[in-house]
């Protein structure tokens, strides 16, 4: 409809939240902020300005690619870096794939960004928040917008880096602190995989041009190994990104942040990255069987023992990160079946739904001064438009007819069934467990009886606010329109509108192999009726007590016990890995061998030294020792080395 | 001009030594004024160099000594190439940080701004010589203020300290004098430029590899590589803050500047062949610095142990013996010069405040002092590869080039990356966040302008090679190329 978009103003997407960013910082630095020259609202202002310009230019940048059915636009890419054969460029990748990402990222952030304005108000950090907030987005958008895998990697790394500081933004907090390192740490060990994958494809290739290592990885001009050890390199730094099993660990603390910056991580920004990262290189684990099947197993792996993790965990936020990882393992699924359109049109459903489910949370939370869910229940009364909106995202996540996470869990189901039937089954019990965590959450939190939430809490602004009520508009807002989204979002994809235009970049031969399967009906009523079994189990369970949770629990032990301690993966990394093997064993060797033998023998050859000098010290009666010294062994070497040399 | 850059911080510390004893206060001052001339030549340097010109400029030759009888001359040769003249930079930069750091100093100030203006005079003459025999006197010549800045101005067991260093590098010394005297006579010519036409020495006294390994012992020291390292540690903890800025951002780097311009260029055949022993020896360096690093409670040897690892990646992009590695390579002596500098800056201030470097026993400093904290986590993010601070630029320029040649090796090296983030963001979140006790309370910020300066500056500089790499990469490249072309 309008003109293709310029490259300056695709450009422009990420610098308006980077100006936002470097602005709020030199305020600070200069002190304009404790001066009261510069009011701290100024900074959700612009904070909120910024984003809304990238919305409307991510929007404008949409239309282009609607425009081209999903082709990439021709920008060319910029010199960064030139030494002999490495050259390293930097541009614009503007295709239907990173279109819809961007629509989504700036339209999540910019709701976010809203609903802070209120959340964190009166907190002492308010302007380093939104300083973070802003750079968070740039930096995702820059990765969406990459053109270079070596460009993709650098705003990945800052993506983390974002999220370290997020995490970390109560920092005088011990849990939070901790948390933010864990994030950082164990996203980094995936990285290390990204950074071999990147070593590989460019000794392999000789480039890092993003489009030209696609099309090396379709003429075969990679190596089979080589490609599936690439592929599989980054599934790596994109399983630490995307939280998938074993390196899931960090996003169930990530909760420590600020709940808006957990809704941020969790819908829009971080986790999304990884999920973009294989989808952005599908022409390459199109080729590899190995790379594929990995990502779908590793995916079914994390969909399961997340979902089980959600029905144990007693904190509202941890429920919905086990959710989130649960659903990023539905979506590398959906990658791993060859299913790029299901699984990046989940990824767009579910930002708006989990996105809203975190709000959600920070609005009960902004209640009751409480994330314990056995501190809460009987909400629905005191916060009806909080409990309307997080009921409509809770039916979106399980898939109800006809909401938003309906219709893409349903193109996931059917993609696995044609591709992979295994994968299929597992993402069906997971649909199952989904609605029963799902319930149980919904029950505990807003039905029955208020149970009188807490004092403090979090910290920062999540404070207590007398007795629940409903949240200001500024909160509610962001969740009404969320709530339309996780509605309506899913009919985009009727007749393939999106789904043309997310795979409209991606070369015929690699077309091919992606797999496209048509609804089904007998797959939509079994996920349906799973969903709603789900939920009926979880209301006779929690609701109306058929069966006692106890009972359950006792009758499954020693099951409950291990999800409890989170299949102890925490306890073998900290205690064991981190504590036992790295610190206690190999780091006490090392240093004793450091200390003891190594600088032991340069002491003892030093003592000889001393004993040596000692001697010549009485020889030269003590003076200018060092300079003697030095002269002594470089004359004799002279010498000696003049004789030598001059006779032959 | 090149000679008067070298000299003119010489020509400060002979005014301050001729200052009276009651006017002492203003030794601080000239040494500013001395070696801020410095820096605005370097800078003019800079500005002026011909980036299309890959051979030396500003060059000054004089004959200096000549024999009859063994037939040989000494030249004072000096001139700067791209590989040259950022370490110049560098150098005069990273000078004027000491010397700005140092302002309080008032314990015989006169001899310890002299002493600093020496060093620097030696250390501009190491990056500029072009001739073997004034590199190894300039090389000397900064053992003598280093000795008396760590064993006068130190703290903690520094006599011992500053024994060490200077034994250890005695030690190598004696090596390499022993490989240029050799390679000189047999040659004909100590000019490091004639020197690198001739490509393979022949009729030595003694195998081409034993010479290159006489020479490339004491750069190795001096980097340093495991197991040579131990002199680091106990150096930079005892050494007072300016001492350890320079002594991680420059001294090491005359080791990796050695390699390249001195054994690299001119004994290109040998290098060819050690390739695979010194990717080996870097890559266990990385790693073993590294877990050394993890288990440091002091915060000046956790800096100190932090840079043996990361000097690894020098060695590594070398061993690469090509282009892009190398390139890698000096460029992570200008960035770990620059990140490390400032890491010693920053602890060097929290010392001064807290009178303690045991990371068990700070906490919270985040709300005491939160510019130094900004200030440490963007040199502790720098320091642990994060892409947009400089340390980045270099040390994925060493990956990319050294992969195809040493695969194991280089995975390696990537690791080590991750370990850097675990030893720097463990130690961040345990000095500097987390509940602010009662005991540092007291703590202030670091607030005064030669206090926030240099610090700003240094900034400055990690972000822009972050954010653009090609404006100091360039350069170097156009340095290191004649290099890679005599190895290929």
């Amino acid at each position: 409809m309008l003109d293709p978009i310029r490259e300056g103003a695709v450009w422009a997407i990420m610098g308006l939240p980077f100006g936002s960013f470097a602005i709020i910082t030199l305020v600070s630095f200069l002190g304009l902020s404790r001066s009261g020259a510069w009011n701290p609202r100024f900074s959700g202002y612009l904070t909120v300005a910024a984003m809304l310009g990238a919305f409307l230019l991510s929007l404008w940048a949409f239309d282009t690619v609607v425009d081209s059915d999903g082709a990439r636009a021709g920008f060319d890419a910029h010199k960064w870096l030139h030494i002999g054969p490495l050259y390293v460029s930097v541009g614009i990748t503007l295709d239907g794939l990173s279109g819809v990402m961007l629509v989504v990222v700036t339209g999540v952030s910019l709701l976010v960004q809203v609903y802070s304005q209120e959340y964190m108000r009166g907190d002492e950090g308010y302007n380093r928040y939104f300083a973070f907030m802003s750079l968070f987005s740039m930096s995702m958008l820059g990765l969406i917008l990459a053109s270079s895998i070596l460009q993709l990697f650098v705003f990945w790394e800052l993506v983390g880096l974002c999220s370290y500081l997020l995490i970390g933004f109560w920092f005088q907090k011990d849990s939070a602190r901790k948390a933010a390192t864990k994030a950082f740490l164990v996203t980094r060990i995936g990285d290390l995989g990204f950074m071999i994958g990147l070593l590989i494809v460019y000794t392999e290739v000789g480039t890092l041009d993003i489009t030209a290592i696609h099309n090396a990885a379709i003429a075969g001009a990679i190596g089979s190994s080589a490609l599936t050890w690439f592929a599989l390199g980054l599934f790596a730094g994109a399983a630490g990104k995307s939280a998938q099993f074993p390196l899931h660990v960090w996003l169930p603390d990530a909760m420590e942040g600020p709940t808006p910056v957990s809704a941020l991580i969790h819908a829009a920004t971080m986790v999304a990255a990884g999920v973009y990262l294989v989808a952005r290189f599908f022409p390459v684990f199109a080729e590899s069987e190995d790379a594929l099947f990995t990502v779908a197993l590793i995916g079914s792996i994390t969909a399961l023992i997340a979902a089980l993790l959600g029905i144990v965990a007693t904190d509202i936020k941890r429920v919905m990160a086990y959710s989130t990882i649960s659903q990023l393992g539905y979506m590398m699924m959906g990658l791993g079946v060859g299913g790029l359109v299901a699984a990046i049109f989940h990824l767009f459903t579910h930002a708006f739904f989990k996105a809203l489910l975190f709000l959600g949370a920070g609005s009960v939370n902004h209640a009751t001064g409480t994330f314990d869910m056995r501190k809460m229940g009987g909400l629905a009364t005191f916060m009806p438009i909080t409990f309307g909106t997080v009921l409509v995202a809770s039916l979106s996540l399980i898939g109800v007819f006809p909401l938003a996470g309906f219709w893409s869990k349903d193109e996931i189901l059917a993609d696995a069934w044609k591709d992979r039937p295994w994968v299929f089954f597992v993402a069906l019990t997971a649909v199952f467990m989904t609605a029963l965590y799902v319930g149980r959450m919904l029950i505990l939190t807003f039905a029955g009886e208020y149970r009188g939430g807490e004092e403090g809490g979090h910290g920062g602004a999540d404070q207590r606010h007398g007795t629940p009520h409903e949240s200001p508009w500024l909160m509610t807002l962001p969740l009404l329109i969320l709530a339309v989204m996780a509605v309506v979002a899913g009919f985009l994809n009727l007749g393939d509108w999106l789904g043309k235009i997310i795979e409209g970049w991606v070369p015929p031969e690699t077309e091919e192999l992606v797999t496209k399967s048509d609804f089904s009906l007998w797959i939509a009523t079994a996920s349906v009726g799973l969903g709603i079994a789900g939920l009926l189990v979880a209301w006779a369970v929690y609701q109306v007590r058929i069966l006692e949770s106890k009972a359950i629990e006792a009758f499954l032990q020693p099951i409950p016990e291990i999800l409890e301690n989170r299949y102890y993966l925490d306890a073998l990394y900290q205690s064991f890995l981190v504590q036992t093997v790295l610190l206690g064993g190999l780091g006490a060797v090392v240093s004793l061998w450091d200390r003891y033998i190594v600088d032991g023998v340069v002491n003892g050859v030093a003592r000889v030294t001393a004993w040596t000098s000692a001697q010549m010290r009485i020889a030269q009666a003590g003076q200018a020792q060092l300079y003697g010294a030095v002269m002594l062994v470089g004359s004799v070497a002279a010498v000696v080395t003049v004789l030598v040399a001059g006779g032959s | 001009m090149l000679t008067i850059a070298i000299f003119l911080p010489l020509a400060g510390a002979l005014g301050i030594a001729l200052l009276p004893k009651r006017q002492e206060q203003h030794a601080r001052a000239i040494a500013t004024a001395y070696s801020a001339a410095v820096l605005a030549v370097v800078t003019y340097l800079f500005i002026a160099y011909d980036r299309g010109d890959s051979g030396y400029q500003f060059v000054d030759s004089t004959k200096w000594f000549e024999s009859d009888l063994t037939n040989f001359t000494l030249n004072y040769a000096v001139g700067v190439d791209g590989l040259s003249l950022p370490l110049l930079a560098l150098t005069s930069f990273l000078s004027l940080v000491a010397i700005l750091i140092s302002w309080r100093v008032d314990l015989r100030p006169k001899e310890y701004f002299a002493w600093l203006l020496v060093l620097e005079t030696s250390l501009m003459g190491v990056f500029s010589s072009l001739d073997f025999v004034l590199f190894f006197l300039f090389w000397e010549v900064e053992l003598i203020p280093m000795y008396f800045l760590i064993s006068i101005w130190g703290s903690g067991n520094r006599v011992y300290s500053a024994w060490k260093y200077v034994l250890y590098t005695f030690f190598g010394s004696a090596f390499m004098i022993t490989g240029i005297l050799t390679l000189g006579f047999t040659a004909g010519t100590f000019d490091v430029r004639e020197l690198a036409q001739i490509g393979e020495i022949e009729g030595a006294v003694i195998p081409a590899w034993a010479i290159f390994s006489l020479i490339i012992i004491a750069f190795l020291i001096k980097l340093p590589i495991v197991p040579f390292h131990t002199w680091l540690p106990d150096a930079h903890t005892d050494a007072p803050t300016a001492v350890s800025v320079i002594l991680a951002g420059v001294l090491l780097k005359m080791g990796g500047y050695g390699i390249l311009r001195m054994s690299f260029s001119i004994m290109p055949d040998v290098a060819k062949d050690a390739d695979v022993l010194l990717a080996a020896v870097a890559a266990t360096g990385i790693i073993y610095g590294a877990v050394m690093t993890l288990v440091q409670t002091d915060l000046k040897r956790l800096i100190a142990y932090s840079s043996v690892s990361h000097m690894g990646y020098v060695l590594l992009g070398a061993s690469s013996i090509g282009l892009v590695g190398m390139t890698g390579a000096a460029t992570q002596l200008v960035t770990h010069g620059l990140l490390t500098g400032m890491l010693f800056v920053l602890v060097g201030m929290v010392y001064d405040r807290a009178h303690t470097r045991d990371i068990g026993q700070l906490s919270g400093l985040a709300q005491r002092m939160p510019f130094i904290t900004v200030m440490m986590l963007v040199a502790g993010l720098g320091s642990l590869g994060l892409p947009a601070l400089a340390g980045f630029a270099a040390e994925v320029t060493v990956f990319l080039g050294t992969f195809e040649r040493h695969e194991a090796l280089t995975i390696l090296g990537v690791i080590g990356v991750a370990f850097a983030a675990g030893y720097i963001l463990w130690t961040i979140q345990r000095v500097f966040w987390g509940e602010a006790t009662e005991r540092w309370a007291d703590l202030t910020d670091a607030t005064a302008w030669w206090e926030r300066g240099p610090l700003l500056a240094l900034t400055l500089a990690i972000v822009s090679i972050g954010v653009y790499p090609a404006w100091i990469m360039d350069l170097l490249r156009d340095g290191v190329s004649p290099i890679a072309e005599r190895l290929a």
